[in-house]
C-alpha cells in the first residue's frame, strides 16, 4: 500500500517539477518510476495478499480519508501503471520539449489511481474531476482548432453530466459519511440506474458515447491511447464497484442488453469513419461493449445459480478488460505514428504507407487481428470465453446475445480490414501520404513493446484468470478456475496452432518467393494508372454501409449529373455521430432556446446581484420563520 | 453582564437607521465608526469577568473600526472629492423604513432559531441585532451607487456578524476573532486603493456605471 502511496506521490511531484523546470524528462521518468513502484503491489494483491487501508483522519462532516487496494483496484490498476508508463515514454517523442502536456499527463495518471484507491466518495468523487480535467487538458491541447475546442466542450459538458449523476448515486447510497463500507447498506435500484448512467458516460455506453470519438480524434495519440485503454475502462470500474454496493439490481439483463447496443452500435460506426483515430475510438465503444456483455453474463449466471456461466462470463469480461486496454493502446500508438508520419488522420489522404512505414505497419496489422479476436492474439481467448458462457447459458435472450456478439465480430474484421487496407496498401492518396517516413524509435518502440504483450497475452491468460479469481469473488461469484481453463484451452491449442501454421506457411512462401523475380504487377492493359483508380475509404465502406439501419448512417446529401453532358454535381456527408446528429444537438438548441430567455436576469450591476443575494438570504430566513411557527 | 449592554445594542440599532437616512458621505462614516466603537464597548459589556483576551478583541476592534478604517473612508473621500452620495437607487425615506420592517422581522426570525439555546439568556437581544445590522449592510451595498459607500455597508455587514459572536467570544477562540477582524481590515483597505484606482481609470466611483463588463 505504501508504494502506491510513493507512486501516487511520484506522479504528482513529477507533474510539479516538470512544470517548474519547464522539461518533460521528470514527468516522464516520473510515470515510469511511479510503474515501478506500483506494479509489485498491485500483482501482490492479485496473487493473494493484502495490505491494511491507509486512513487519515479529517474534518467533521467528511469523518476520514481512506485509501485502499483491493483486488478489484488492483486488477485495474495494472494496465493503468503498465500503459501510462508506455504513454509516456511515447508521448516524451510525440511531443517533444513540451512540458505542460507531460505535466498534465501525470496529474492524469494520478488522478485515475487516485479514483482506484478511493475507498470513500468525496476523495473518488475529486480524483473523478480532477481525473477528467486532465483529460480535458489533454483533449484540447491542439486549441487552435475550433473542432479541437468543439471536442473538448463535448467532452466536457458529457463528463459533467455524468458527475453529477454519480453524485446523486453516492448522496443516495451513503447516509452520514460517503464512506464506501456504508454504502452497500443502502442499496436502491434508483441509486444504481443514476450509477449506470453516471459510469456509463465514461465507459462509452451507446447511446452515452458520443463524446468519445470526438475527444478521442482531437487529443494527441498517446493520450487517446491512455484515455481508451484505461479511463473508459475506470467507467466499468465504476460498475463493478457499485455492482458491490447494490447487488440485487438487475445487472445481469442491463449489462447485457447495454452491452449488446454497445458493441452493435459501436463497430457500426466505426466501420464508415475516414478518420482513422475516430475508427479506433468507436471501436473502443464496441469493445466496451463486449466486456460489458461478460460481466453481464457474469451477474446473470450468479444470480441464476449457474456458477460455471458466471465464471466464464466474469473471466471472459475482465480478461477482455486487460487484452482490450493492451491492444487500443497498440493501435493508438501504431496510428499516432502513421499521422505523424503522413500528417493527417484522414483515411481518404493515406495510402500505400506499409511500404513507406513497414515496422509501424507491421504493428498496425498486428493489432487488427488482435482487436477483430482473431485467432493466435489477445482478444481472442476472452472472447471465446465469453461466447462459450453464452452458449452454455442457452436460453433465447443469451442466443440473442450471441448473435450480436457475432456479427459485432465479423463488422470488427471488416472494420480493420478497411483501416489497414487503405492506409497502408496501395498508392499513396495524397502528396504527404507518398512523402511519409518512418517516425523515430520513440514513437516505434514503445508500439513493439505492446505488440510483445499482444502475442503474449492469449498464453498468460490461464495465469490472468488466476488474478482474476479474487476480483470475482468480491463481486460475489465463485470463479472456478478449472471449469475456466478447461473452456480455454481448446482456444490456446487453436492459438497456437495458428502461429504454427502462420510460421510455417511464411517460410514456405518466402522460399517460394525468393526463388521468383519481382515484377509489376499487370495493369490490366491499362496503361496510365493513378491514385484516384483505387477503392476509396468510402467506397470500401459503401456496401455495408448501406445495410446500415437508416438511423446509424451517415447522411448523405447527393446531387448527381443527370444530363448526357457533365452538368455540377454535388455530394455532402455529414459524418457526425447520428445521436449527436438526431438526438442531442436537436435537444440542446431548444433547452439553449429556452433558457435565452433567462437573460435579462443578467443586468452586469454589481447592485443587482448583491440583491440577489440579499433575497435569497431573506427568503430563506422567512421560509424558517414561517415553518417553525407553523410546527409550533 | 454590564447595564450597559442593551442601551449599547439599542445604540447599534440607532446607528444603522441614521446610515440608512443619511446622505452625506462624512456622517454615514462617521456613524460607521461610532458603530464601531459601540462594538469594542459591547464585548467589554457581554462578560461578567473582563480577561485579557476580552480586552485584547475589544481594543482591535475599537482600533480598526472605530479609528484606522474610518480615518482611511475619510482619506479615500478627499482623494475622489465627493461630498454625498446623490440620488440612491432606493430613496432615503424608503430605505429607512426598509430598514425599521427588517429590524422588526429579525427579531421575529431570531426567536425561531435553534442557536438561542447556547447563548446567554440575557443576550435575548444579540441575534435580533445582529440579524438586523447584517441586513442593514446588504441594504447599503443594494441601494448606494459611490463605492465608498458601499465600504461602509460591507463594513456594517461585518459589525453584523462581529455582534453575533459577542455572546460566543468564549466558545470560539480568540484566534478567529483576530482572524476575522484581520480580513476585514486587508479587505477594507484593498477596496480604498481599488477606489483610488477606479477612479484615475475611470472618472467615476458610481458603481452602477461599472456595467460595460456585462455578457
Amino acid at each position: 500500500m505504501i508504494w502506491c502511496l510513493a507512486a501516487l506521490g511520484v506522479l504528482f511531484a513529477s507533474a510539479i517539477a516538470a512544470l517548474i523546470l519547464r522539461t518533460h524528462l521528470y514527468a516522464t521518468l516520473g510515470a515510469l518510476l511511479a510503474a515501478l513502484l506500483a506494479l509489485p503491489a498491485a500483482f501482490a494483491v492479485l496473487a493473494g495478499a493484502h495490505f491494511a487501508d491507509v486512513v487519515v483522519p479529517w474534518g467533521q462532516p467528511l469523518g476520514e480519508i481512506r485509501l485502499g487496494l483491493d483486488p478489484l483496484s488492483a486488477f485495474f490498476a495494472i494496465p493503468l501503471l503498465a500503459l501510462g508508463a508506455t504513454c509516456a515514454a511515447y508521448g516524451a517523442a510525440y511531443l517533444r520539449s513540451r512540458c505542460v502536456p507531460a505535466a498534465l499527463f501525470n496529474v492524469l495518471a494520478g488522478a485515475m489511481l487516485l479514483v482506484l484507491l478511493a475507498r470513500d466518495g468525496i476523495v473518488f468523487l475529486v480524483a473523478w474531476e480532477l481525473m477528467t480535467l486532465a483529460s480535458y487538458g489533454l483533449v484540447t491541447f491542439d486549441h487552435a482548432q475550433p473542432e479541437v475546442r468543439r471536442a473538448g466542450w463535448v467532452y466536457l459538458v458529457a463528463s459533467h453530466l455524468g458527475v453529477a449523476c454519480i453524485l446523486s448515486a453516492f448522496l443516495l447510497l451513503g447516509d452520514s459519511t460517503l464512506s464506501f463500507a456504508d454504502f452497500a447498506r443502502h442499496g436502491t435500484p434508483v441509486a444504481a440506474t443514476l450509477a449506470v448512467i453516471g459510469f456509463g458516460v465514461k465507459a462509452g455506453v451507446v447511446p452515452l458515447h458520443v463524446w468519445l470519438p470526438e475527444a478521442h480524434a482531437a487529443a494527441p495519440s498517446h493520450v487517446s491511447a491512455l484515455m481508451s485503454a484505461v479511463l473508459i475502462k475506470l467507467g466499468i470500474y465504476g460498475l463493478l464497484r457499485t455492482i458491490s454496493f447494490v447487488p440485487a439490481f438487475p445487472w445481469g439483463p442491463v449489462l447485457l442488453a447495454l452491452g449488446s447496443a454497445g458493441a452493435l452500435v459501436g463497430i457500426a460506426l466505426a466501420f464508415y469513419q475516414r478518420d482513422i483515430k475516430r475508427a479506433l475510438a468507436y471501436s473502443t465503444v464496441e469493445n466496451a461493449g463486449i466486456v460489458l456483455i461478460g460481466l453481464g453474463l457474469g451477474m446473470w449466471g450468479a444470480a441464476h445459480g449457474r456458477p460455471a456461466i458466471a465464471a466464464l462470463g466474469l473471466a471472459g469480461g475482465l480478461l477482455h478488460v486487460w487484452n482490450h486496454a493492451v491492444v487500443k493502446c497498440l493501435l493508438f500508438l501504431a496510428a499516432g505514428g502513421l499521422v505523424h508520419g503522413a500528417g493527417t488522420r484522414d483515411l481518404e489522404q493515406m495510402g500505400g504507407l506499409g511500404a513507406r512505414m513497414p515496422r509501424l505497419a507491421r504493428m498496425l496489422v498486428l493489432g487488427g487481428v488482435a482487436i477483430a479476436a482473431l485467432p493466435p492474439l489477445g482478444a481472442f481467448a476472452s472472447e471465446w470465453l465469453i461466447y462459450v458462457g453464452l452458449l452454455h447459458g442457452n436460453t433465447q435472450p443469451l442466443l440473442f446475445v450471441v448473435a450480436a456478439l457475432a456479427t459485432a465480430g465479423a463488422m470488427a474484421a471488416l472494420c480493420f480490414v478497411r483501416v489497414i487496407g487503405i492506409a497502408l496498401l496501395g498508392h499513396p492518396r495524397s502528396r504527404a501520404a507518398a512523402d511519409a517516413h518512418e517516425p523515430g524509435r520513440g514513437l516505434v518502440g514503445p508500439a513493439v513493446v505492446l505488440a510483445a504483450l499482444a502475442i503474449a497475452m492469449p498464453f498468460a491468460a490461464p495465469l490472468a484468470v488466476r488474478a482474476i479469481a479474487p476480483v470475482a469473488a468480491q463481486l460475489g461469484a465463485d470463479l472456478d478456475v478449472a471449469a475456466v481453463d478447461e473452456a480455454l484451452a481448446p482456444a490456446l491449442i487453436l492459438s497456437g496452432a495458428v502461429w504454427l501454421g502462420g510460421i510455417l506457411a511464411f517460410l514456405a512462401i518466402r522460399r517460394v518467393v525468393r526463388r521468383r523475380r519481382a515484377a509489376e504487377t499487370w495493369g490490366c492493359g491499362y496503361t496510365a494508372p493513378s491514385p484516384r483508380m483505387q477503392y476509396t475509404a468510402a467506397s470500401f465502406a459503401e456496401g455495408l454501409h448501406r445495410l446500415l439501419p437508416r438511423a446509424l448512417r451517415a447522411k448523405v446529401e447527393a446531387a448527381p449529373p443527370a444530363e448526357l453532358f457533365p452538368s455540377p454535381a454535388r455530394l455532402a456527408v455529414d459524418r457526425r455521430d447520428p445521436f449527436t446528429r438526431a438526438a442531442y444537438e436537436p435537444l440542446l438548441d431548444r433547452l439553449a432556446r429556452r433558457f435565452s430567455q433567462l437573460r435579462w436576469v443578467q443586468q452586469g450591476l454589481l447592485h443587482i446581484y448583491i440583491l440577489y443575494v440579499v433575497i435569497a438570504v431573506v427568503l430563506g430566513l422567512v421560509i424558517v420563520t414561517l415553518r417553525d411557527g407553523w410546527a409550533s | 453582564m454590564s447595564h450597559l449592554f442593551d442601551p449599547l445594542l439599542v445604540s447599534v440599532l440607532l446607528l444603522n437607521l441614521f446610515v440608512l437616512g443619511a446622505s452625506r458621505l462624512r456622517s454615514v462614516i462617521g456613524a460607521s465608526a461610532l458603530q464601531g466603537v459601540a462594538l469594542g464597548l459591547l464585548t467589554v459589556a457581554a462578560h461578567d469577568h473582563i480577561t485579557f483576551t476580552v480586552t485584547l478583541v475589544a481594543l482591535i476592534a475599537i482600533g480598526l473600526k472605530g479609528v484606522l478604517i474610518p480615518k482611511l473612508l475619510y482619506k479615500a473621500m478627499r482623494d475622489v472629492a465627493i461630498v454625498r452620495d446623490v440620488e440612491p437607487l432606493i430613496g432615503l425615506i424608503p430605505s429607512l423604513a426598509i430598514g425599521a420592517v427588517g429590524t422588526g422581522a429579525s427579531v421575529i426570525f431570531a426567536r425561531t432559531l435553534p442557536v438561542a439555546d447556547s447563548y446567554h439568556a440575557s443576550l435575548a437581544l444579540v441575534l435580533p441585532s445582529s440579524f438586523a445590522t447584517v441586513l442593514t449592510g446588504c441594504l447599503v451595498l443594494v441601494t448606494r451607487r459611490k463605492a465608498i459607500t458601499q465600504v461602509v455597508g460591507y463594513l456594517i455587514l461585518e459589525n453584523g456578524i462581529f455582534i453575533m459572536g459577542l455572546g460566543l467570544i468564549e466558545a470560539t477562540t480568540f484566534l478567529v476573532e483576530i482572524g476575522v477582524l484581520l480580513d476585514l481590515f486587508v479587505a477594507i483597505f484593498v477596496m480604498g486603493i481599488i477606489i483610488n484606482h477606479v477612479r484615475r481609470e475611470f472618472e467615476t466611483t458610481d458603481a452602477a456605471e461599472l456595467s460595460s463588463l456585462k455578457e
